[in-house]
């Protein structure tokens, strides 16, 4: 099988993949001109000769409230340039724009671990030429790294950068905390940019160094600000999310790996917060600290930091205004890399996690997970971290109602595989826990509590008999996407709905 | 029973759905818009049609916007739709 | 033994998607409203979904009760007629009085139902009535004290510590004890306040009552664990038990554990908290009591 502008050769997953070491390329720049300020994107384009086909690279660290992938896109457009390979690490509904020149074929193909709003829309309905590439934030810098793909121009959105081009995410009008996936774009782009809107003569505190760095160009604001982070992040007050977070809390205490030096990754949504805010209490009950917690952090896990729960925060990815904070204060708030974070080639942190908490959109009988598409099989979402810490933590555990307005959680098989149920042990709903059967240790453990343990068939069952069982959503043979595991094989493909069946 | 007038039930919350009936069309139609079209929309206009041929209403227009309502709640709304639009108050 | 009552959560009647999920929150029963939380216009419109609900789909291990509107209102009769015959447990009768607890057990006698009848206590005639209105038939299995409605009708402010209703508190659990019936406290409305919450709760624990309404799901657990004994009162209930049992073995009247002398009242109320422990199935347990 060949995929337009997908690597040749290609291996389809299989149980037991996800963490084969591939040989890393080290980065050797060391650009020290005192001349990287350049006037305008503009300039910059000319300067650099940018040409049809070309890579271009950029991260998603200031999320819904992004100018500059539009700005950069709009630019090159307006030079007629085609065939464009948009490798990003997210698209968010900000990105609108975008959907013109995929119709105009500027931009012909994307990489990502994320994708939602109006673009997600457009690959669904077939508007992108080649297959999208959905990657894991963990496969991101594998991919560069490895040389499967080359990126000939890095655009790095920065809050603030000094003149030498060192960087740091924290300060600024337009921070936004670490900046955890944009050191693979830095150190791996031909030619990389930086792009701000606070340049500095000097910076004290450096996220990247400035020797990775070929040019800099200031513009006004690289973002909307309040769309970047969320001001606070809540915990739900939907009481069914709460008896989850609740029943999860329980399944922690009791799994067996919950002891001083424990570690631990959550989510941003609010029952994953909720669990964080349960476990907090637990924490302080019995008198258990943990080593770290790690991925997108949040206030709740900055209050556990400073409260001395947490040892270390890793982080790749700050979701609200106190982890901006915290990563500015706290010595022991680390911003990390992607590739610190999730990449098999590194020694990453996700291999050290003993517990993460994550949703799904769907769950099947074989515990895989799928948060790449809608129920329906649109694309919106992606896995981001989601394979790369349930792959990596000892304790993955899914938190998701059982249904909400008829649509189920539990499906017989999943319409995409984003985590393969080998590296899934836990699915907590409101009306029971399921533990995949392979994880005996856990189930041992858990049966000696009360916890509503069944199996994830008896689950279904219930779920089946209160809203019934959905109707199959058929596809056509039009392939739209790619889904790659984070060593880089095919775990599923994407195809596009069928517009045309009987409704 | 017999539709004198329009009626509705149920509400545009999440988990119900809204029935408005419109006797006297000629012919009966169901007309669906829902959260879950793709996956429950025949179940849902088979349980609407259930329950208009349980209560012998021909010839009416059904109009529903779902929420991902179950069908208990579906044949609840349509039978409260149905019992308003036979009375006389 | 009455039944195990420690939480009461109130569901809107009218509200699909809170009625499908109801028996997910532990509480021991359900009461779905269809009185103050439905509206005028959509008084049919609960009833036909309770009727539709209770054919489609069975609570888990839960009681269900329904709370119909008063008997002085023109609601009172639909509601009955339409949920006699339905598969619920117990009807809770607002306002009730003596004459109004005999209506309703007339009619639900007309039909062999063997649906129960719990009243809920909440005007000042009512509490001065209570013993007669729960003894006026045995289908009454026990009372709901209703504060916000009693403090209107004391024409007195409701405020969080309750002083103004430790009267008809401490009188209605002594009516519902004399008789042997249920006895729960009304609900705290607060549902921000956790701590206010866990105060109003021991509180009702302290002077008799069985359990606690509540008109919030997060309030449940808090809830259940005040009212659940500890794994200390159980271990020590069932040593109390077993010492019992080996000095009737042993023809000894009374003895002592722990160098006290253990009498009836310590026997019985070893027995009451082993049969709570039981029926939560937290008998045999080492472990603390999580997960509920």
């Amino acid at each position: 099988m060949e995929i337009n502008g997908y690597k040749k050769e290609f291996e389809l997953y299989s149980y037991g993949h996800g963490n084969k070491k591939q040989k890393k390329v080290q980065t050797t720049k060391k650009n020290s001109s005192l001349y990287k300020i350049k006037k305008s994107v503009s300039d910059l384009l000319d300067e650099i000769n940018i040409q049809d086909g070309m890579t271009l690279s950029f991260h998603h660290h200031l999320r819904n409230g992004d100018y500059v992938l539009n700005m950069v896109i709009e630019e090159i457009a307006k030079r007629n340039i085609k065939d464009i390979c948009l490798f990003t690490s997210s698209i968010f509904p900000c990105h609108e724009p975008l959907v013109e020149h995929i119709k105009k074929g500027t931009v012909t193909q994307i990489y990502a671990a994320y994708i939602s709003g109006p673009v997600a829309n457009a690959i669904n309905n077939g508007l992108l030429q080649k297959p999208v590439i959905m990657h894991t934030h963990g496969g991101r810098p594998r991919i560069i790294e490895s040389g499967e793909v080359t990126i000939d121009v890095s655009f790095i959105a920065v809050p603030t950068c000094d003149q030498k081009g060192n960087i740091n995410g924290s300060i600024g009008k337009s921070a936004c905390g670490s900046l955890g996936y944009a050191y693979t774009d830095a150190y791996y782009g031909k030619h990389t940019v930086v792009i701000t809107d606070n340049l500095v003569d000097k910076l004290d505190e450096i996220h990247i160094e400035g020797q990775f760095i070929d040019s800099i160009i200031t513009i006004d604001s690289i973002g909307d600000a309040s769309k970047i982070v969320s001001g606070t992040t809540k915990i739900t007050q939907n009481p069914i999310g709460l008896k989850i977070a609740r029943l999860t809390t329980e399944v922690i205490k009791h799994s067996g790996y919950f002891r001083d030096g424990f570690s631990f990754q959550t989510g941003a949504g609010g029952t994953s917060l909720a669990v964080a805010d349960y476990l907090k209490a637990l924490m302080l009950q019995e008198k258990i600290k943990g080593s770290f917690a790690s991925g997108g952090i949040t206030g709740y896990l900055v209050d556990m930091h400073e409260k001395g729960l947490f040892e270390k925060l890793y982080d790749v990815q700050c979701f609200d205004l106190e982890a901006i904070r915290s990563i500015r204060e706290n010595p022991n708030h680390i911003p990390i890399s992607a590739s610190k974070y999730a990449n098999i080639n590194d020694d990453c942190i996700v291999s050290d996690l003993d517990f993460v908490i994550l949703g799904a959109t769907e769950i099947d009988l074989d515990f895989n997970v799928n948060v790449t598409t809608t129920s329906i099989g649109e694309i919106m979402g992606g896995s981001g971290g989601h394979s790369d810490t349930a792959f990596g933590a000892k304790v993955t555990i899914i938190v998701s109602q059982l249904f909400n307005a008829r649509i189920p959680v539990i499906k017989d098989k999943v319409i995409c595989k984003t985590t393969p149920g080998e590296t899934v042990d836990v699915l907590v709903t409101e009306r029971g826990i399921a533990v995949n059967p392979k994880r005996s240790d856990l189930i041992e453990k858990l049966e000696k509590t009360n916890l509503p343990l069944m199996t994830i068939e008896e689950l279904k069952n219930i779920s089946d008999q209160l809203i019934g069982v959905p109707q199959d959503i058929s596809f056509t043979n039009d392939l739209i996407g790619v889904v790659e595991y984070r060593d880089g094989t095919v775990i599923d493909f994407l195809y596009k709905r069928n517009e045309n069946e009987e409704k | 029973m017999e539709l004198l007038k329009p009626s509705k039930a149920g509400t545009y919350e999440s988990n119900d759905i809204y029935i408005m009936l419109f006797p006297g069309q000629g012919k009966t139609s169901i007309e669906l818009e829902s959260v879950v079209f793709d996956t429950f929309g025949s179940q849902i206009k088979s349980v609407i049609q259930d329950v208009l041929e349980e209560y012998g209403i021909q010839n009416v227009m059904v109009k529903a916007v779902d929420k991902g309502a179950l069908d208990f709640t579906i044949r609840a709304r349509m039978i409260t739709a149905i019992i308003r639009g036979a009375s006389n108050e | 033994m009455n039944r195990l009552r420690r939480s009461l959560l109130f569901i809107p009647g009218n509200s699909p998607g809170m009625l499908q999920n109801a028996d997910v929150f532990d509480a021991d029963s359900i009461i779905i409203d269809l009185e103050d939380s439905v509206s005028i216009d959509e008084k049919d419109s609960a009833r036909c979904l309770l009727k539709e609900l209770t054919n489609a789909i069975s609570y888990q291990n839960v009681e269900t009760i329904v709370r119909v509107n008063p008997f002085e209102t023109k609601y009172y009769e639909q509601d009955i007629d339409a949920i006699k015959s339905l598969g619920i447990d117990t009807i809770l009768l607002p306002k009730a009085d003596i004459q109004s607890v005999k209506d309703l057990d007339k009619r639900l006698s007309l039909v062999n139902s063997r649906i129960k009848i719990m009243v809920l206590i909440e005007t000042a005639l009512g509490v001065e009535q209570v013993f007669n209105i729960l003894n006026a038939t045995p289908r009454c299995i026990g009372l709901m004290l209703g504060g916000e409605d009693l403090c209107v009708d004391l024409m007195c402010e409701r405020s969080k510590s309750g002083e103004e209703l430790l009267y008809a508190r401490t009188r209605v659990v002594n009516a519902a004890r004399a008789l042997k019936k249920s006895v729960i406290d009304t609900p705290f409305t607060d549902t921000s306040d956790e701590e206010g919450l866990i105060n109003d709760t021991i509180f009702a624990k302290n002077i008799g009552f069985n359990g606690k309404a509540s008109i919030n799901p997060r309030q449940i657990h808090t809830i259940n664990r005040i009212f659940t004994p500890s794994i200390q009162e159980i271990k020590y209930a069932k040593r109390v038990i077993e010492a019992n049992e080996k000095a009737l073995k042993e023809g000894k009247g009374v003895f002592s554990l722990d160098g006290k002398m253990v009498d009836l009242p310590v026997i019985k109320r070893a027995e009451i908290i082993m049969a709570i422990a039981k029926n939560i199935g937290l008998v045999n347990m080492s472990g603390d009591n999580h997960g509920n």
